[in-house]
């Protein structure tokens, strides 16, 4: 591990002005310790940011909720409003990692990990994201993890995180504060930049900007939600494919539906030509099949990730039977409740 | 020097007369307060006073030659110490029982990821960023297999083959056959603690505390590695986070740290990082595999055929024994078992837990299962039709075989009768299968040793033996205290110390028949001086909570020894191995839920019913069922190493991208079943081994009831999401 310097901060516009060149927020340490024991992220600066007060509530805002970016991905989790309002967040949460690290990773973190593509934690190995310009060792290398929408040539590694794709179908917002105080809001397309030719630049992130809450906008009243999360063992893996799912009916047809998708996407992926193709219509596995084949209309898989075209229409289909009622609801799919 | 006791015929069971009533009790593990409480120190955890730090290096290219170490790229590395490399320096572990270095190949690169440098620096995080900056310069060769699939030099094993008959025109003119094609990926022991190692030379002499199974055999292997007398070694492993066979021989981090310590005159720890565990320990070989078996349609076999090919780089000498029990299990006029080894470019292979029956027994039992679908027979009757009477390639009879037993005895007590046809039942979206699997892993006696004192109220037992979290302390005590009359409390069991008398070592599942039989041997001999100073026969004797009784004697130990007694015990294996065949046998029988859409599998219940000879702790031997059953799931759903395809070198090589089992992938109900059998043939306690048998079959019974839940087939382990919705979208379901 590389010296560094630890500086921890008492107030937002300490950190803010520590960062910089070279330096790196910590707060549940969870991804970039591990990442600074290999030597795959080497910050000259480590600005511990979990002393700031004001960042761990969880509380009413506007006709939603406002989550502190220190919140822990276990308190969150567990929290009675989300629960009951937007369970889809505490399912996919709790379908991540293991209670030690959820105990730890705080919602800030959780949404800055990086990826778990196996060249990128591999320092022998050329990677554009880790080292730009390198190359990229995954074009014709192991792809197993990959992802197949929104891959440019530089990269096709796929964003970890389970919470970000709850947070995309909720269609949530990052509350973003810069150096001199001033925040701004935006929605996590906003927040996550495709790869293209620079895919070590992940975020929209300025400099000594930090997120500080994410926004859940007024809750989908009446709403079924799932979280369908399929992995290569039953707990502590990452997502072969994931599919979160926010649905309402109308009667017997589909009112509105918001889909969101992890394993698939270089970020965690959401397609409005899915959900507009769901809106108002009958459900049955036709149409699924059909949401999935336009969601998958641009895939660009590795050939090893092949398989993640079968599978993630087979995993919204499974998701969708259950959030429209074509079959009965088991564990992932809730209904949510009009009040805690 | 002791007299050494040769295993040529069947000896009396004495520990079915004892009185201690100790042996067989499920009796808890002494060490296990001190290990859950942090108290029992692991290699790692020794602190020694001046002790420095190295952190190993490793080659990033396939193949070719080192031509430069720049050492002085990390000169400002603060506190550096050294960088050691050059020609002591060991490529990968000892295979067990090795007995001599590894390959010290100096400046040559065989695989991506061999160990090439130590870089010793004062704190160990200095040291990593040293070893992480250290610039090496290479020319690397570029002719370079790392494929066994493409491999240009595949050695086949012509002198190793059973042929018998003709297994070409058995098939040909069969009522049904099969012939099918599997591969199994390459596995690792993924032991919890990793390899770790302290140093410290006084004068000549090198004292190094390690994790290593085989301590007789690594002892010398590290003289030889750093090119001393074997006498001058002294190696410590008291306590060990688990081995699995990564730890049978001396590697990388024993020999740097030994060399680094000799250098720089003080105490060198080495402790590889989980990544180093996965690029530079033995792993097991990847396989494929050519099953083949035809029959009568009464369900009579009349060929059996497994023909394999593993890898190693071309001058490891070990190669997977892929079709070991497919040669003994069930007989047939024609047989045919050849294995060809693909010389490549990839970590090395070794050992791993029941190397031979846990990758060969996949392919073996699930190829049987298909068969037996064809003949519309019963798995369970069909394997029953075929046990042959004596061991079909060597004609040995078999000593103790439960296989038959525990065939029918399983398919009872799990309730096979209500198997469904395949893909019949449902609930919900899951489909629900049964499928079952034999197991057996072949049984061995290794040359060991031990010495055990009696005192009026306390028992000592000293042996090199090692405890990899098995049981060994808690066995050797419950045979001394049984032997000689004591409370198991009253055992001190004195393990992993190359200064005591020399063990099998843990391996192949001999340790606990091997190193237990010296212990009993040795008591045996305290119980002949017991019963002449009472003045009986050995054969009146009985002892028991320290009194001594026989021929209308009585007396207490107290009386007994006005001095402790003290023998030795040794054994080796004798005519019986020549005369008859031993190994453990059972049956392994699973119930799976299959997902419709997302093709995950969850094992919901599995039941394991063994013959392992004569059960020492009731505990321990549950524990070690249990966890090869573990891994049976784990190689059948989970277990995978990925290599890059240019370069060989593992790519999943961390615990999050290597998926052992997590406890959501085992079910409450993993039942195990112990049948109660002698094997007289094996050794004088009648125990055979344990720790493997579990393993072996288990994951074909997994992989057996997936097909009997869905209809799919799965020829390419392991079992994931991805192959089992491959196998419904062709059955279009
Ligand atoms: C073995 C293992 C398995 C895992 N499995 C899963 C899984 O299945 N699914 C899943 O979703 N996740 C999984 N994770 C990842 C885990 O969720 C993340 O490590 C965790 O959420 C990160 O949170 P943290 O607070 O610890 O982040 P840190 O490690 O502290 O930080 C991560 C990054 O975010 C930046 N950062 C932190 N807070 C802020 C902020 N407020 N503003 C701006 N930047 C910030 C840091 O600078 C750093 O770059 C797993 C992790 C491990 C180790």
């Amino acid at each position: 591990m590389k010296s560094f310097d630890y500086i921890r901060a008492e107030s937002l516009s300490d950190a803010s002005k520590a960062m910089g060149d070279g330096a790196q927020l910590i707060a549940g340490g969870t991804n970039l310790l591990d990442l600074m024991k290999l030597q795959i992220m080497s910050p000259d600066r480590v600005i511990d940011i979990t002393r700031l007060p004001g960042l761990s509530d969880v509380a009413p805002y506007k006709d939603g909720v406002k989550i502190g970016a220190l919140v822990s991905n276990s308190d969150l989790a567990a929290d009675p409003k989300i629960k009951a309002l937007y369970p889809v967040l505490t399912r996919a949460i709790v379908a991540g990692a293991s209670g030690q690290i959820r105990n730890k990773a705080s919602t800030g973190g959780n949404l800055l990990q990086r990826t778990r593509c196996p060249y990128f934690y591999d320092t022998s190995m050329a990677c554009n994201k880790r080292a730009p310009g390198t190359g990229c060792s995954a074009h014709g290398g192991a792809g197993r993890m990959l992802a197949i929408l929104g891959t440019s040539d530089d990269c096709m590694a796929a964003h970890p995180s389970d919470m970000a794709v709850a947070l995309r179908a909720l269609e949530a917002h990052v509350e973003i504060t810069s150096a001199n105080g001033e925040t701004r809001e935006v929605g996590l397309d906003t927040l996550y930049r495709l790869p293209g030719d620079r895919p070590d630049l992940e975020t929209t992130l300025a400099e000594g900007e930090i997120i500080t809450a994410v926004i859940l906008p007024a809750p989908v009243k009446g709403s079924v939600q799932s979280y369908r999360k399929v992995r290569d063992r039953a707990s502590y893996a990452f997502a072969l494919v994931s599919v979160a799912a926010v649905v309402t009916m109308d009667g017997d047809k589909i009112d509105t539906a918001s889909l969101a998708f992890g394993g698939v996407g270089v970020r965690p992926w959401k397609d409005a030509q899915v959900d507009a193709l769901l809106h108002g219509q009958t459900p049955d596995q036709a149409l699924f099949a059909k949401a999935a084949d336009r969601l998958l209309a641009q895939a660009k898989p590795h050939p090893e990730a092949e398989f993640k075209r079968p599978l993630v229409k087979r995993a919204l289909i499974a998701a969708l039977r259950e959030a429209t009622g074509l079959a009965p609801a088991t564990a992932g799919t809730d209904k949510t409740r009009d009040a805690v | 020097m002791t007299d050494t006791f040769k295993m040529d015929e069947a000896q009396p069971r004495l520990l079915d007369e004892t009185r201690q009533g100790v042996i067989g009790t499920p009796m808890d593990r002494p060490e296990g307060k001190l290990k859950v409480s942090g108290r029992a120190p692991y290699a790692a955890e020794i602190a020694l006073d001046g002790m420095v730090h190295g952190v190993l290096v490793r080659a990033t290219i396939t193949r070719g030659q080192i031509t430069a170490i720049d050492e002085t790229s990390i000169h400002d590395t603060p506190g550096l110490l050294g960088v050691f490399h050059g020609e002591h320096f060991v490529r990968n572990p000892a295979q067990g029982m090795a007995a001599e270095s590894p390959e010290q190949p100096g400046t040559r690169i065989d695989y991506h990821g061999q160990p090439i440098a130590l870089v010793v620096a004062k704190t160990f995080e200095a040291a990593r960023d040293g070893a992480h900056k250290l610039k090496i310069s290479y020319k690397p060769d570029d002719s370079v297999d790392v494929d066994p699939q493409t491999a240009s030099n595949v050695v086949s094993k012509d002198d190793d083959a059973v042929i018998i008959g003709d297994v070409d025109s058995a098939m040909a003119r069969a009522d049904a056959s099969v012939d099918l094609q599997f591969t199994t990926p390459g596995q690792v022991a993924a032991a919890m603690e990793p390899h770790a190692a302290i140093a410290q030379w006084q004068g000549d002499q090198l004292l190094l505390h390690g994790s290593l199974q085989m301590l007789r055999f690594n002892k010398r292997e590290l003289a030889d590695a750093v090119g001393i007398d074997p006498e001058n070694v002294r190696i410590l492993s008291p306590y060990i986070g688990g081995g699995f066979g990564s730890k049978l021989g001396i590697g990388a981090e024993a020999v740097s740290a030994a060399l680094a310590s000799r250098a720089l005159g003080c105490p060198v720890r080495v402790v590889m990082a989980r990544q180093t565990v996965f690029d530079a320990v033995l792993r097991r070989t990847e396989t494929s595999q050519r099953v083949r078996f035809a029959a009568t349609k009464e369900g009579k076999l009349t060929a059996i055929a497994h023909d394999d090919t593993v890898s190693n780089l071309s001058d490891e000498g070990f190669a997977e024994p892929v079709s070991t029990a497919s040669q003994f299990l069930y007989g047939a006029e024609n047989m045919h078992f050849l294995q060809k080894v693909a010389q490549i470019h990839r970590t090395p292979a070794g050992s791993v837990r029941a190397p031979g029956e846990a990758v060969g027994m996949l392919a073996f039992e699930a190829g049987l299962d298909e068969l037996a679908e064809k003949l519309d027979i019963c798995p369970v009757q069909l394997r029953l039709n075929n046990l042959p009477e004596r061991h079909p390639a060597t004609d040995q009879a078999f000593s103790a075989r439960a296989l038959a037993q525990a065939l029918r005895e399983g398919a009872q007590q799990f309730g096979w009768s209500e198997r469904q046809p395949t893909a019949s039942r449902r609930e919900g979206d899951w489909y629900i299968g049964m499928g079952m699997a034999s197991a057996a892993r072949s049984n061995m006696l290794v040359p060991s040793a031990a010495r055990v004192t009696l005192e009026a109220d306390r028992i000592v037992v000293e042996t090199d033996m090692t405890d990899i979290g098995t049981g060994s302390y808690a066995i050797l005590g419950q045979i001394a205290a049984e032997m000689l009359g004591l409370p198991t409390e009253k055992v001190v069991v004195r393990l992993g110390d190359t200064d005591l008398p020399g063990a099998s070592g843990s391996g192949g599942s001999f340790g606990a028949s091997s190193a237990g039989s010296a212990v009993y041997l040795a008591a045996k001999k305290l119980r002949e001086e017991l019963a002449h100073s009472l003045g009986c026969a050995a054969e009146e004797l009985t002892l028991q909570d320290g009194m001594a009784r026989g021929a209308n004697h009585e007396k207490s130990f107290a009386e007994l020894l006005p001095n402790p007694i003290m023998a030795e015990g040794a054994i080796e294996g004798g005519k019986t191995a020549d005369e008859y065949f031993s190994a453990g046998f059972g049956a392994h029988f699973c119930e799976v839920a299959v997902h419709a859409w997302t093709g995950e599998t969850r094992v919901r219940r599995m039941l394991g019913v063994f013959g392992m000879g004569r059960v020492l702790n009731e505990k321990t031997a549950r524990s070690q069922a249990v966890g090869g059953m573990i891994w049976g799931v784990g190689a059948a759903l989970t277990e995978e190493l990925s290599h890059d395809p240019r370069t060989g070198h593992i790519v999943s090589r961390d615990l999050a991208n290597y998926h052992v089992p997590a406890h959501a992938d085992i079910p409450r109900q993993m039942d195990v079943v112990f049948l109660e059998e002698r094997d007289d043939q094996a050794n004088p306690m009648q125990t055979k081994g344990i720790g493997e048998l579990g393993i072996s079959g288990a994951g074909a019974a997994v992989v057996n009831a997936i097909h009997n839940a869905c209809g799919v087939r799965i020829y390419d382990f392991p079992a994931t999401p991805d192959k089992v919705i491959a196998g419904l979208e062709a059955l279009g379901r």
